[in-house]
């Protein structure tokens, strides 16, 4: 069942057309890796889903309903949640209020509360008091994860989880991934990280200057596809 | 020496009321980066209600316990119908707005009360003191206003670090677009906020009144007090700003002790020379 749509999805920065209709689909429970190169709009769209962007009322449909029109503050509250790009934490937040404040908008029930994430993130627990700016990088994006999750989203989507991070914290962020999936939430990830996105998708995306240049499952699409979609040769 | 102990500790108790005038600007800056020209003819205002209140008959206490809930509501509706339309990038538009609002409100005092002095009658309480022996004593008055001021930071603090909403306000001035990620109706927030502010301008209207003399025109007077207490606090902490606002009363009244023409120079002197010594305030947030 699709449960996160898009049609035709413009979106604009001012005067400059960032995506030039984007028709997507996400079903219930899969993986689904945006990839591209940089300025392809892949933020850009997750951002437009989340309500951080204008774009037309009836382009974005969760569940069969038109959600465009929403605020962000209001998407949240459906279940629809944004991991954003390079974390941004809040700074004047400890770690603990950080995953709290997460909670804010939470209107459905799961599986997810403070014990749960500091299950998943065991680490974030030990520092629970510290301030969320004297973290490493890796254990920030686990707060990023985590803040998000706290409002029991049943859509994540996810931007650029793996930028800045050693390839070993990327393999614990992408562990923590799978656990999240296995309980049943839909993940849209963004990611420049080829390898590792498309070891996790059920599908892929690529765009190339704001439209989608390839669509399909990761072990039908070769290499040479790929490149050509990414660069447009 | 006795009369010196005596100035510094009026200093200390005007300085309440200063803080008390700037708590509310500095909750506005800090968590919209809002700066409001009209704060000081709001606290006008809030006075001028509390007068007509008592005019009418109301008791003091109560007319005081009327006005705090109206302005809440009043700053709320201030924001949320024209403030929050003009919040974007540019800190121009709401700065305006506010320069407007202050003309209004002085304008609109004028035409309502004349440009007479008036002064909030508070009974026995008015010349009520305090003996602290050796000779010095303090007014209960004033000494009320410094422990009101105290005890309306403790209740901010309160409010903005043990409570779920406060942690929607520190993430908002932290990331007002993350903010909106966690649910949080960043103009709701707002007008809460300046809901909050003008409750204060409230407590600081009767202060004001109860003290000493006031008239539609000594807005912008408070608000540069006002500013001088946020900025020498330095700006997002309110025990700053309590030190900030003592910091220009105890200028003050050591300035008058020593020639009563001195009195607002030496304020705006020790602003100045904090500004030199401290460009960022004495207790800057540690995060910026």
């Amino acid at each position: 069942m699709t449960v996160l749509e898009t049609r035709e999805l413009t979106a604009f920065y001012g005067d400059f057309q960032a995506l030039f209709g984007i028709s997507f689909a996400l079903e219930e429970g899969e993986t689904v890796a945006i990839i591209g190169a940089n300025g392809a709009g892949k933020s850009t769209f997750l951002k437009a889903i989340a309500g951080l962007l204008p774009r037309p009322a009836a382009a974005v449909r969760l569940d069969g309903r038109d959600i465009g029109a929403l605020p962000a503050f209001e998407i949240v509250k459906l279940g629809v949640a944004l991991v954003p790009e390079g974390r941004r934490l809040f700074p004047s937040l400890s770690v603990e209020e950080n995953l709290l404040v997460g909670a804010y908008g939470r209107r459905l029930d799961g599986p997810w509360s403070l014990a749960a994430i500091y299950r998943l993130f065991p680490v974030l627990e030990e520092r629970r008091q510290a301030p969320s700016t004297t973290l490493s990088g890796g254990q920030q994006q686990m707060v990023a994860i985590g803040r998000s999750l706290m409002s029991n989203p049943r859509i994540l989507l996810c931007d650029e989880l793996s930028l800045g991070l050693a390839p070993i914290v990327i393999r614990d962020i992408y562990a923590a991934l799978a656990d999240i999936k296995a309980r049943g939430t839909s993940v849209v990830l963004v990611e420049q990280d080829l390898v590792h996105a498309m070891s996790v998708a059920d599908r892929a995306y690529c765009f190339m200057e704001g439209r989608v240049s390839l669509t399909g499952r990761p072990k039908d699409l070769t290499r040479e596809a790929i490149h050509a979609a990414y660069f447009g040769l | 020496m006795l009369g010196w102990i005596d100035t510094l500790l009026q200093g200390v108790l005007l300085g309440g009321l200063y803080s008390l005038y700037a708590t509310g600007l500095s909750v506005i800056f800090g968590i919209m980066r809002l700066v409001n020209l009209a704060h000081g003819d709001l606290i006008v205002l809030a006075a001028f209600l509390i007068l007509a209140a008592a005019a009418a008959g109301v008791p003091i206490v109560l007319a005081f316990a009327i006005v705090v809930p109206l302005m809440f509501v009043a700053g709320y509706a201030l924001q949320s119908v024209l403030l929050n339309r003009a919040l974007g990038r540019n800190i121009l538009p709401p700065l305006l707005i506010t320069f407007g609002l202050s003309i209004i409100v002085q304008n609109g005092l004028l035409e309502s009360f004349s440009a007479d002095s008036r002064r909030l009658h508070v009974g026995a309480l008015e010349s009520a003191s305090l003996p602290l022996g050796g000779g010095i004593a303090v007014g209960l008055m004033p000494l009320l206003c410094l422990v009101s001021a105290i005890a309306v930071i403790i209740l901010l603090n309160g409010v903005f670090y043990r409570t779920a909403l406060g942690r929607a306000f520190r993430a908002t001035s932290d990331d007002v677009e993350i903010a909106q990620l966690m649910g949080i109706n960043n103009k709701s927030i707002y007008a809460v906020t300046m809901g909050i502010a003008l409750a204060i301008c409230a407590v600081a209207g009767l202060f004001l009144g109860a003290r000493a003399n006031f008239d539609p025109s000594i807005g912008p007077a408070r608000l540069l007090y006002a500013f001088e207490a946020v900025i020498i606090g330095g700006l997002g902490s309110l025990w700053g700003t309590l030190a900030g606002g003592i910091v220009v009363g105890v200028a003050q009244t050591v300035g008058a002790h020593i020639n009563p023409e001195w009195q607002i120079l030496s304020g705006h002197v020790a602003f100045l020379i904090v500004l030199v010594i401290r460009p960022r305030g004495l207790f800057p947030r540690a995060v910026d």
